[in-house]
Parts: structure tokens; sequence; C-alpha cells
């Protein structure tokens, strides 16, 4: 089988890529979908919240992946779906599905776009038994909305960030009991809208600072044990309480899934545990592009949706050949409290083309207006006040064309972001 | 209790590594046996949670039965594992000096292997174990190199053992607790059960945790288990560590807290030892996971926290007399007091796992001497086809294997690459899988990074398919385990 | 009598915490506090006079790829109305294969707002399995 491009997930970064691909007069695009239908998590995410930007609208997950789908199809996007990719190397996928067995794909350009993995109770090593009902909340959400099947009747969530609290609510309408949500941070996850429209609304009672430390139960839960934390996040002893339960949902991080990009030699970024990108999203190897949650966890899927679009277009001109490659890519340094930039690397010409999007997350909130500093050789290329900054809201920035001499010359780029002191 | 016609020759309680090896060794003649297992699936007591190791058997007091029967049993692994088509690798384990004392400590070790006849010992430097494990600490002095060291994946050598048993003739009943014997004087005429009682001529204990109950019940005493409670921390396995195992130096009542591969490519620590009270009690401790960390840092100082995927507990049936406890009750034994036909296997902690295939042959051994007749099989196979691993094929293989069953090309499990048709399979093997984690177990499905994230709904949605029943009665490990609780619009009374 | 009330403003990401003086009877915002913005203002008098929310849910079905369909309020309802709604919902069945932007329900809960389909979901079809290249009948 051979395409033009291929893309590997069909979720919002994937179709938005596929249809940037064909738009672009890419021959033949084919996505590669390992579950039994396209959209990715978008399918299983009913609330709304989506596509304000892209659409002008404020449409639920499947909504918003029916318009993609839509218009994939109308524009010949071909898909494999209930496949599964099982090695890459540039230029060529195998894959494997029930109806035609091993498949070698020939592709122009590739496109990763496998999303994220949701962080499990293993990796948190959670003290406790190993019973029926302690499920992460993305999978929980799967069998609630598409399966159709209750993981429990009574739940304490731990983790406060969107998912934890859309499905606090999505529970409670259901008919189930959300004890507790319990956030080991001083602050709340997610956004203040689920809080009050997930929590609040419910009288779902939030603890901030505070997690779990035991899980009770044989053979099902029947308990889970909280304990307050200290600003370490070490448990503060006498602060345990039993909170009994027959399920744990765990909302405790997103983890891009990138062991095919690591398969296929693709530089990773520690800080994101993404691949290294450049402002088209391609990434080290040449004719591999990555895109959405596979390059760093975005919080909306309508940015998802553009840096799909960037890697799809830039994907279908590669393999069109109408591409020269950069003499030399720029390195963005992350400085004083971001904990990563993306794109990691950039292409000064780009600067000549157009403005550049820059995207990036602190490490640490600051709940006061600070001042974003972009410098290129010591020079201060652009500031930008913000009223806050929280590691949970992703910073976007633009380097505007102006800048182009500057970064052209520099050896790196730094951005950094201080309290506006004063 | 209803009575079960037709007497057994032998019955089994305990679907353990050793209640299987013994079943099978069993199954090789004419004998009607029978295999009880309370829990659902067989090797889910002491023989699910362990280092998985097959000791070389330096460690175990020479004149012992841990011994004797560590290394008989380390020598049969090879071919064990061959015929039953069991991940096993003889790659050699280190002891680790960390002290002059230490050292010294080497010498005792490797002098004891000697008498306990492990051939291949030998004293090295740290650094030249450091060549083989570079990631072992800068502070290693030097190491016992034991060659005939190796590791195994010990619920599937139960589980390959339990299935060609059960291919040979053995019946095997899951979910059959044995309650207590039947008996006619002193002298045991059959097992009760919660299922009926099952009249036999012998019985062996392969009872594990509750060895000393399934003793009392036969009238011996003077003889208790304490279950001692061992943790464990799993990583993931692009952070490979080590090739080999390194032990640290034993202490009295344990080898200590180690770093090791699994047959599966990750890195597993631990055990650490502590004696508690309830032998239903696998909950795994903050304290103790800090101090498996703490531990296996000693050794391998690089482990990194955030690289953990999975932690565990086993619990070790230690005996109180501090070795195997191997004894046989025959019919009008001289002692008085207790009842015949009884053979008794308590305390098989470490080194259980290695020298379980030597056991399963002395129990053998220990009723033909005491007078049960054993006739061969000429239809026996002692082989157990190995079943596909699509994850390890090559891609023709692949190919064929779909070809054969589609189902093989629809993989369920993205971490481990574990396919529908494995999955299929394993539901409806010998020793069939009706639960999660028996299919975890075998197919390794929701082992990996993702912990069952993916496959959980489709896995129970395969287990409902194939066992003809509805989702919410799959479980994860048996009744009361079950993963979905009603339907998303069924019941929901708060509302 | 003017009451203290506390409420997070959700018009933007900020979430500020306002701190508000509210007349019940009036209906009015007197005062108010911790606002970064005018915004603040009606948001706080809508949300304590009459909060509204947008519902989404599933509804069961008949002879679909999936046994549930995502559906959504048409736009947004009184917040007392939405318990009531999800209970009228929960009696709902519908025929596969459904359309996106399809009314589920015509005035949910007597709220006078239609709840729509989410998205399209196809008949199953037991014969043949969905299809690996998509598109995906109807």
């Amino acid at each position: 089988m051979r395409c033009d491009v291929a893309v590997i997930g069909g979720g919002p970064a994937g179709l938005a890529a596929a249809i940037a691909a064909q738009e672009r007069d890419a021959r033949r695009v084919l996505v590669i979908e390992r579950a039994e239908e396209l959209g990715g998590i978008l399918p299983q995410c009913i609330h709304n919240g989506f596509g304000v930007e892209v659409f002008g609208e404020d449409l639920t997950g499947p909504t918003y992946a029916q318009r993609y789908m839509d218009r994939a199809f109308e524009l010949g996007v071909e898909a494999l779906l209930d496949t599964m990719v099982l090695e890459i190397s540039p230029g060529r996928i195998t894959a494997t599905n029930a109806r035609h067995g091993i498949l070698e794909i020939e592709a122009g350009a590739i496109v990763l776009a496998m999303g994220c993995r949701e962080r499990p109770r293993g990796a948190l090593a959670i003290p406790g038994t190993r019973p029926a009902g302690v499920y992460t909340a993305g999978t929980a959400q799967r069998l609630v909305n598409i399966e159709g099947v209750m993981p429990g009747e009574r739940f304490v969530i731990l983790g406060s960030g969107d998912i934890g609290m859309i499905m606090a609510r999505r529970l409670t309408f259901e008919g189930a009991r959300v004890e507790r949500v319990l956030e080991i941070q001083p602050f709340v996850s997610g956004l203040m809208r689920n809080y009050v429209q997930c929590l609040q609304d419910f009288d779902i009672p939030l603890q901030r600072s505070h997690t779990v430390v035991d899980i009770r139960g044989d053979r099902r839960v029947e308990a889970v044990v909280s304990a307050e934390v200290d600003p370490d996040w070490h448990p503060i002893p006498g602060t345990e309480e039993v909170i009994p339960c027959d399920t744990l949902l765990l909302s405790v991080g997103l983890i891009p899934e990138n062991e095919l990009s690591r398969q296929a030699g693709v530089e990773l970024d520690e800080a994101t545990g993404g691949p290294v990108v450049d402002e088209r999203f391609q990434t080290s190897v040449p004719g591999i592009f990555a895109a959405g949650n596979v390059v760093h966890v975005y919080d909306l899927v309508d940015d998802v949706s553009h840096a799909g679009e960037r890697a799809g277009a830039s994907a279908a001109e590669f393999a069109l050949e109408r591409r020269e490659e950069p003499a030399r890519k720029v390195r963005l340094r992350a400085g004083e409290n971001i904990r990563y930039i993306v794109p990691q690397v950039l292409d000064p010409e780009g600067l000549r083309r157009g403005e550049q999007r820059l995207q990036m997350r602190v490490r640490r909130p600051i709940e006061a207006p600070v001042v974003l500093r972009v410098e290129a050789g010591g020079e201060t290329l652009l500031r930008r006040r913000l009223r806050y900054v929280r590691p949970g809201e992703m910073v976007s920035l633009t380097l505007p064309e102006r800048t182009y001499s500057q970064v052209r010359d520099a050896d790196e780029v730094g951005v950094s972001v201080e309290e506006r002191g004063g | 209790m209803q009575r079960v016609d037709a007497a057994y020759d032998v019955i089994i309680i305990g679907a353990g590594v050793v209640g299987c090896l013994t079943a099978r060794a069993l199954s090789r003649y004419r004998l009607r046996v029978l295999l009880l297992e309370k829990a659902s699936d067989v090797g889910t007591g002491a023989t699910k949670a362990n280092t998985a190791i097959v000791h070389a058997g330096y460690d175990p007091l020479p004149g012992t039965h841990k011994a004797r029967f560590n290394v008989r049993g380390n020598n049969m692994y090879p071919q064990l594992c061959a015929e039953l088509n069991v991940p096993y690798s003889r790659q050699g384990d280190y002891v680790v000096a960390l002290s002059q004392e230490d050292m010294r400590t080497l010498e005792e070790l490797r002098e004891r292997g000697r008498r306990n006849g492990v051939s291949g010992l030998e004293i090295v430097s740290g650094d030249q174990v450091r060549r083989t494990e570079p990631a072992l600490t800068p502070q290693a002095l030097g190491g016992l190199w034991a060659p005939s060291g190796g590791i195994v994946d010990p619920f599937l050598l139960t589980v390959a053992a339990a299935e060609n048993a059960v291919t040979n003739g053995i019946k095997l009943l899951l979910e059959t607790e044995a309650l207590g014997f039947e008996k006619d004087g002193q002298r045991i005429v059959g097992v009760r059960t919660d299922r009926g009682t099952f009249p036999c001529q012998w019985v062996v204990n392969c009872a594990g945790l509750h060895a000393d109950e399934v003793m009392a019940w036969a009238g011996q005493d003077g003889f208790t288990i304490t279950p001692r409670k061992g943790e464990y921390v799993v990583f993931d396995k692009a952070k490979s560590m080590v090739k080999t195992v390194l032990f640290p130096c034993p202490t009295p009542i344990s080898k200590g807290i180690l770093v090791t591969l699994t047959t599966h490519g990750n890195t597993l620590i631990g055990p650490n030892a502590q004696n508690i009270e309830n032998r239903e009690d696998w909950a795994v401790t903050a304290q103790g996971l800090a101090e498996v960390l703490q531990g296996a840092r000693k050794l391998v100082p690089s482990l990194e926290a955030r690289d953990v995927i999975a932690v565990f507990a086993g619990l070790r049936p230690s005996g109180s007399t501090g070795d195997f406890l191997m004894e046989v009750h025959q019919v009008g034994a001289t002692l008085c007091g207790r009842p015949g036909g009884f053979v008794n296997l308590a305390g098989i902690e470490s080194p259980g796992l290695t020298a379980a295939p030597a056991l399963a042959q002395w129990v053998v051994e220990a009723l033909e001497d005491h007078g049960l007749e054993l006739e061969e099989k000429r239809e026996y196979n002692p082989l157990r086809p190995a079943p596909p691993r699509f994850s390890k094929l090559s891609r023709r293989e692949q190919t064929a294997l779909i070809e054969k069953d589609p189902r093989y090309g629809r993989i369920v499990c993205r971490c481990e690459m574990v396919t529908e048709g494995e999955i299929v399979r394993a539901i409806h093997a010998p020793v069939p899988a009706r639960t999660y984690d028996a299919l975890k177990r075998r197919t390794r499905c929701g082992t990996g990074r993702c912990q069952g994230g993916f496959d959980t709904p489709r896995v129970v949605n395969i287990l409902a398919r194939e066992l003809g029943v509805s989702p919410l009665e799959v479980t994860k490990k048996g009744p009361g385990s079950e993963l979905v609780l009603r339907g998303t619009k069924e019941g929901g009374d708060a509302l | 009598m003017a009451e203290r009330r506390r409420l997070i403003c959700i018009t933007c990401p900020m979430g500020c915490q306002l701190d508000v003086l509210f007349d019940p009877e009036s209906g009015r915002v007197l005062e108010i506090e911790g606002h970064g913005c005018q915004r603040a203002w009606s948001y706080a008098e809508k949300e304590l006079t009459h909060p509204t929310r947008m519902v989404t849910t599933t509804v069961r079905v008949r002879g679909g790829v999936w046994p549930l369909v995502p559906v959504h309020t048409a736009e947004l309802i009184p917040k007392s109305a939405i318990f009531p709604l999800l209970r009228e919902l929960r009696r709902v069945e519908v025929q596969a294969p459904v359309r996106c932007g399809q009314v589920i329900l015509v005035s949910g809960a007597g709220t006078g707002v239609d709840v729509l389909a989410s998205r399209d979901l196809p008949t199953t079809d037991v014969e043949e399995p969905a299809p690996a290249i998509y598109p995906p009948a109807g």
C-alpha cells in the first residue's frame, strides 16, 4: 500500500493533518486508527467547550469530531480502522488489523498523532491492595459514555484536572455518588469553570493539598484513605481519613504516547515527553512530522487542530517534494520558570514567511501580573504582559516577522517569565 | 455434604507451582488425580508474587531440604521449561559485596554452595561485575558469580504445568475450597470441600500459606506458617537496568532486597521482609515501598521513581522450623495419633519456586515408596505447546497466524502488543482464563506502560462474549471483583 | 435585605473570586469586590438570579454501533431543570441511525429547549462488520 501522507492516529490532530494534506493536493492520504471509529478521544468527551476558536461555536467533543470527519470524508481521505501500527521507519509503516493482517504501507511522509495516555496507579505507587474498582478517569469515561456501563456507584476522584472534574459531573448525571475530589496541589488543577459547573454545582467536596495514601478492599475497592500533604507532597501523619467508596478514579496526568516515535529514532524532549519539533512540526527525522498531544499535552482542542493542520500541510509539501530543508534551525531555550516550549527549534527563515507561534507551559504558578520575555543574543526581542501564569494553562506567544534578523543571527532564543515587580 | 462417587488415588490441595508440578508429575501414571484450588485461577497464592528467580543454591544451609531440593530443582529447570514452553533464562546471578565483611560472606557462600553441589561459583572483582552490569554501584567491591542462577515466569510455569497435567488426564477444580478431611478412624478417606466430598486414598498438601491449617485437619500440629510479606516494584521496560540478578549479601531471614531482570524484560526490585498476622493481607505499604527503593539503590543507585509502572506484595509461607517440612504419613503409621495417607509439603518459601520440580518428583517417589502403584501411561505427553505470542513472532509468522485466525490481527493491548486471538485462546485453554487477572498473567495484557488503560474495556467485552455472560459479570479475580457494576442507564437512584 | 455572596466568575479562565452584595428582591448586584474586569457584574447578576447551564449527557440507542448516543441541550437551560431533564432523558430510547443535530427530545423538562444528538451514530450491521475503510454507512 502506498500513499503520499500517512497519519498515525485519527483524533483531532490526525484528522486536521489529513485534511490539510489533502487540501495541499496530496494524492493519497491515509489515516491509521487503532479504535473502531475516528475521533480519537473526542467521541467520549461528550461535554461542550470545544471549537470556540476554530468554529466560533461552543460544541461538544463528538460534534467537533464529526465536523472534521465529515470534511475528511468529503475530501477523500481514507482511513484504516481497528488497525494498530506495529513499527515505523522513515517512509514506511507496518500495521495490523483483523481484516487485512499485516500491512506494509509506504508513505511519502508520516504524521505522528498518537495522542497521549493517562498516568496509571502503578506509576504513583499508591499503597494498598489491588482490588477491582481502580480506574483512570479516561478509561472510566469510555466505559460510561461509549460502552454504556458504570465502573462503580460510589466514587472518590484523585486529581482536580479537567478530566477528573468533568467525570465528577458525568457520574453524578448517571446517578452515581461522587464522595470527594482530592487534589495534591494547593490549587485546582483544571479550569475554574469546571470547578464551578462540575463540583460546586453538585456540592461535591474538593480537598486541596490532599492525596490518597492507601486503597482498601480485597476483591473490590471498599475505601480509600486520604491524607493532607505538606508543600513537598509528603503525607502529614495524623491527617488520614477513611473514605468509604467502591471506585477510585485517577486523573493524575497525561503522558504523550511516544513508543513509536522512539522506535523511529525521533529525538524526544524530556521536558514534554514528546518529539522535538520545528515550526512546521517536523521532527528530527526528515519526513516524519508530529502534532497534537503526542508532542505535548494541550488544553484546547482548537490548538491541537491548528497544529495538526500545520503538520499535515508540511507533510504534504514534503511528500510532494515542494520544500527545501532549512539550512539551520535555532534552538528555543526554556528559561526562568518555563518548563518547556514548543516548537523546540525553528527555522529563522520561517519568520520571513510570517509570524511564528510559540506555545509553552510554566513550572510554577504566579497568581500576579507577570512579564514574559523573549531574548536572543543578549537582546530582548519581545516583552509580553500577562495577568497571571499557571502550569495548567498553556501560554501562547507570537514571534513577529520583525524579529527575523535577530533570530537569524542568534545561537538560541530564550523565553523566561517573571513576576512584574515594583 | 453431598458425596461425589469414584475415589481418587490422589487429591492435591493447592494449585500453586508445587501443586501443579506435582499434578503433572503424577499425570504420567495411570492414576485418578484431582487438583483442588479455592481461587478462580491457579498460582494465585505465594506463587503469584515473588522474585521469579531460579536460585543457584549457595544460600541454603548444607544438609537441609532447602539446600538439597534447591540444587536438584535448579538442574531440572532447563528441560522442564523447554518441555512446557515457559519463559526461562539461565543468565547467572551475582551476590554483591559492599564491604570487606561482605567479601568474607561471599567466601562463605561459595563454600556453602560447593557443599550443596553448586558448580561454577566464582568470586570476581567489582569491576568485573560492572562490566556486565554497568548500573551496579561503584561501591561494589566484588561479587559471587553463580552461572546456574536463572529467572523464570513463575505463573506461566504454573499454568503450563497445570495445562499439561489436565491434557494428560488430571482433573482440576477451581473455585473449590478444601474445608477438611473425611476420616475413618485415623485414616483420611476423603477431602471435604464447598462443592462436595471427594473420596481418595492419598492427600498431598500443597496449600502454601494455609499448609499448617491442612496439617491440622490431618491431626498434625507443632508447625506453623507465618506469612512474611515482601513488597516489590516494577520498572518500565524501556529503562532496563540489569541483565542478570544482583543480590546483596543475605541476612538471616531473607536474601535481601535485590535487583533483577524479569523474563519480560522489566527491572524488578524487592522484596523486603515483614512478618504479618493476616494471611490475606496483600497490601503494599508506603514504608515498604520506600524501604525497597532505598535497599535496591544500594546496588543500583540510578533507579528512578518516575520509571515505576507497578508495585505489588507477595506472601512467603514461612515455616516455623526454618526448613521445608516434607513428610509422608502412611496408613497404619507407627506414630500414635497420626492418620495415614497424607503427604505433607509445608513451609515452602524461598527457594520453593526453584525446588518445585524436585519437590514434585519427591512426592511421586514418596508415594511409590509407600505403596502407591505407578503404571506409566503410554499416551503421556510431557510437551505442552507454547501459546503464540504475537509480539515475539516474525512478520511471516504473524501473517500465517492471522490467516488461520483473523483475531490475531487485532491488537487489544497496545503496550504489550497482545492480540484478541491470544486472549480468546487463553479463555478456552485447558486451564481456562476466566477473569481479567487470569488473562493478564497469561497474555501480559495490562502489564505495560498504561497498565490496562486502553485494553480493559476491550478485554471486558471479549470475556463477556466468550464466556457468554453480560459484561456486568466479568471479574478482575473472581466473584466479588466485578469490573463494572451496572449499565449506565440502569439504576441510578441518586438521580 | 441585601446579602453577601461569594462566587467564582467563570467568564474567562482567570476565575476571579467575587465578593458580592446582592439584593434578592430586586435581583440586583449592589457591590462587587475581587473582580478583574467589568464582566463580573453581569455574570454575578445572572448567576444569582437565573443561573443557566448547558447540559450534556447520553441517551440509549436501539440498533446502533454503540448502545448510547451523546446529546446536548440546544441552548442554556435553567439550572433547576438539570435533574428533571436528566430523569426524562433516562427514559428515552432512539432508533439508529442517528444524525448529528437530530432532535432527540423536544422541549426537555418543559424548558422549551430541544435536546439534540451530538454526532452521527450508524446502524450496526450484524451481517457485515463495520468496514475497515472509512466512510461508514449512513
